[in-house]
């Protein structure tokens, strides 16, 4: 036992010892943080307004129905074939050419422009002419304009989730979506990451030889624990910097923020109107986060992704590290390692049904086989799971880590001392029922 | 007896390599196993080492049944060799000693006595990538010896090492033989065995095919055969028969028709030549070694 912890520890300390491990590090946190920073930043900043010419032939226009907050608009009054020459030339981006029939033929609107046009700028001009047409058309069918405004709901509703015992939940099924995504995720990321490092160590110990040494000194099966565990532990360590170092940045960055104009312009439209106001909370992604986090019990989501993650590394890193031993080098792992990464990639392929389907019959057996349900049954877990069937999974789990830890042992403790031979499946196969 | 090894089979899925081995080996001797490449010599030393575990037969360590428990107080430098390229040198040995069993201070210490002997303080914090291959041989060698053995297995120990190193390695094999330490030494290359082994013991497919002291095995290929330089002209006699004759340096192989009787072939011998010389012709592993292989293919 002593032994192994020797093990774990040079594992470990020779890992975290790396640069590429606190790259990876701070580099993981700067990557979440970005994410949410980046848009946010974006959106605050000042965009450039379109300057944009309109002949209008069918004189349905006038210059106060065409107001947009990032597409200014001219009226002219000039043949298209000047236009065409001069647009560009008094800074207009595009001018649009407006047909006589335009309310019969709405289709024949042509823009010109120098270069192509971007999409979300093509869409702003439809939509002011789209919404001028409309209300001519209306008119012209008598439906007065209240009455269209009045028609023009918006739904949205409320989810909640009810017990058995009759207690009522705000659920938020778009924050169970995604709180899934982000878990099957990263299970899926750590699990072929850490994986592939005991693979790696493995090779490393059987082609620098220094293998045999090491097993004059302990037993094989020593050694392959406490190479998986102390991998293991870094993978921890990783996670707890990523959590550590994220919310240090997000509180970072949330300060700049709290600072900025964009802050102060958001509390000026929420001064103005209350409803915009209470809009706003409810679509920003705090709100969504809380509402999350009320719905769904944290602790066994927690509690889920360290036990799935613990025994879906266990089970694979232990299948990688037989992989590992039976070739030497990393050159040849090809083969092998698709045949261990296939129920990884699997089960995310499944996970992305399961995520839109957690009740399905697919979903079910999925989070039950040991090889798919690390990542199927955390992805459920966020939507409410029946405590059997979790339990049912967990058994499962450590029975197969159970199975592919004795099927690993056997292929490593031949695999290691092997030199100079082609291994085939078929020769893996035989190992398992080699003596002492 | 440091080591007992009873009857010994071990079996792969395709081939025999050991087929009942018995050995003893005396404390406190070099003990030499020889063999050619594949014979089954790392097959037995894996097992001594319980690496691997034999289908059949028992090995004794000290008069004990082998246990894991050995593993403490057996020193193994296999023949194919490595280090962890990218750790220090220090960090390295200290991992390996107390793999061995000794406590964190102990190894420390002795590392520390190791390093300052051979001169070599400024290696301790050095990845060994960065070590000459003289430098990493010289590592491993600690690696062997730091937690003190009772019995050293070296596998092909000269394989790879210059003549600089290989004396150096040659006089550590002798001190750590004058403290008591019992030393097993696998090879095929005959000179390291006239210079340094008291014992033997040759395997060839997978079986002991001859074993003893140094001079008693060599007594026991002895052909009766003397060498003799002279002067004149050398004919035949029935005390002996020549073997062959070199008239360039006036010499000739001559066997005796009766072992030992020395002095009557030596009378024959003045009497028809003058003798300068007569000296015993001792056989040389190498001969003793490509005899036996021969004999039992």
């Amino acid at each position: 036992m002593n032994k192994i912890l020797l093990v774990i520890q040079r594992e470990y300390l020779t890992r975290i010892q790396k640069k590429s491990f606190w790259i990876a590090s701070l580099l993981g946190p700067l990557l979440i943080t970005a994410i949410y920073a980046v848009p946010i930043w974006l959106a605050t900043q000042d965009k450039e307004v379109k300057r944009i010419e309109i002949l209008d032939e069918s004189g349905s226009f006038q210059a106060t129905d065409l107001v947009d907050k990032e597409v200014e608009f001219k009226l002219v009054n000039k043949p298209v074939s000047d236009l065409k020459g001069s647009f560009s030339k008094e800074g207009y981006t595009a001018f649009v050419h407006l047909p006589k029939d335009l309310l019969t033929h709405s289709e024949d609107i042509k823009i010109y422009s120098e270069k192509n046009l971007s999409l979300p700028l093509k869409s702003s001009i439809e939509r002011v002419i789209e919404k001028k047409v409309r209300a001519i058309l209306m008119k012209d069918a008598g439906i007065a304009s209240e009455v269209y405004e009045k028609t023009q709901v918006e739904v949205s509703s409320e989810t909640i989730t009810v017990s058995e015992k009759g207690d009522e939940t705000s659920s938020s099924s778009g924050g169970a979506m995604i709180l899934a995504g982000v878990m099957g995720m990263l299970l899926y990321i750590t699990l072929l990451l850490y994986g592939s490092q005991v693979m790696n160590g493995v090779i490393e110990e059987k082609s620098s030889r220094i293998i045999e040494v090491i097993i004059s000194s302990i037993k094989p099966y020593q050694l392959m624990l406490g190479k998986i565990l102390g991998v293991g532990m870094v993978g921890l360590t990783q996670f707890l910097l990523w959590i550590v170092l994220t919310i240090g940045l997000s509180q970072v960055a949330s300060t700049f923020y709290a600072a900025s104009p964009m802050k102060q312009k958001v509390e000026q439209i929420k001064k103005v109107d209350p409803e915009v106001a209470k809009k706003m909370d409810d679509a920003s992604p705090m709100a969504e986060v809380t509402k999350v986090i009320e719905s769904t019990n944290i602790p066994l989501v927690i509690g889920g992704f360290l036990f799935y993650f613990l025994f879906g590394y266990l089970l694979y890193s232990s299948l990688f590290a037989a992989i590992g031993s039976a070739v030497e080098s990393t050159a040849e792992t090809q083969q092998f390692t698709f045949i261990v990464m296939l129920p990884i990639i699997l089960a995310f392929i499944m996970a992305q049904f399961t995520m839109q389907d957690p009740d399905s019959t697919m979903a079910f057996w999925a989070s039950m086989i040991p090889f798919t349900s690390p990542i199927n049954m955390m992805v459920r877990l966020p939507y409410g799971v029946p405590m059997w069937e979790l339990a049912t999974s967990m058994i499962l789990l450590v029975v197969g880590f159970l199975g592919c830890s004795w099927v690993s042992a056997r292929i490593y403790r031949v695999g290691i001392l092997m030199y100079g031979k082609k291994i085939t499946v078929k020769e893996l196969a035989k190992w398992l029922f080699y003596k002492g | 007896m440091i080591l007992t090894i009873q009857n010994v089979v071990k079996r792969y899925a395709d081939h025999t390599a050991l087929a009942g081995v018995s050995l003893e080996i005396p404390k406190g001797c070099i003990f030499g196993l020889l063999g050619p490449n594949g014979a089954g010599k790392t097959s037995l030393i894996r097992i001594i080492n319980q690496i691997t575990a034999p289908d059949e037969g028992q090995v004794f360590f000290d008069g004990e049944l082998l246990q894991p428990k050995h593993v403490e107080q057996i020193g193994y430098l296999p023949e194919e060799r490595g280090l962890y390229k990218k750790m220090k040198v220090g960090d390295q040995l200290m991992y390996l000693a107390q793999l061995k069993g000794l406590s964190k201070a102990e190894a420390l210490n002795r590392l520390k006595d190791w390093f300052i002997r051979l001169d070599i303080k400024d290696w301790w914090n050095k990845p060994v990538d960065d070590l000459s291959k003289g430098m990493q041989q010289k590592t491993q060698f600690i690696a062997t010896v730091v937690h003190e053995p009772k019995l050293l297995i070296l596998d092909e120990p000269f394989s790879g090492f210059d003549p600089i190193n290989a004396n150096m390695l040659k006089d550590e094999i002798l001190a750590l033989k004058e403290r008591g330490t019992t030393i097993l030494f696998s090879t095929h290359r005959m000179e390291s065995v006239e210079e340094l082994c008291d014992s033997i013991a040759l395997i060839n497919h997978s079986q002991v095919v001859l074993t003893g002291e140094k001079d008693e095995v060599r007594n026991r290929f002895k052909k009766h055969a003397y060498e003799v330089r002279y002067s004149g002209d050398l004919g035949e006699s029935k005390s002996y028969e020549i073997i062959s004759k070199a008239p360039e340096n006036n010499s000739a192989i001559i066997k005796l028709a009766q072992p030992d009787e020395t002095n009557s072939a030596i009378a024959a011998l003045i009497k028809q030549v003058d003798l300068f010389e007569f000296k015993e012709v001792i056989p040389s592993f190498n001969d003793i070694f490509i005899q036996v292989v021969g004999e039992t293919k």
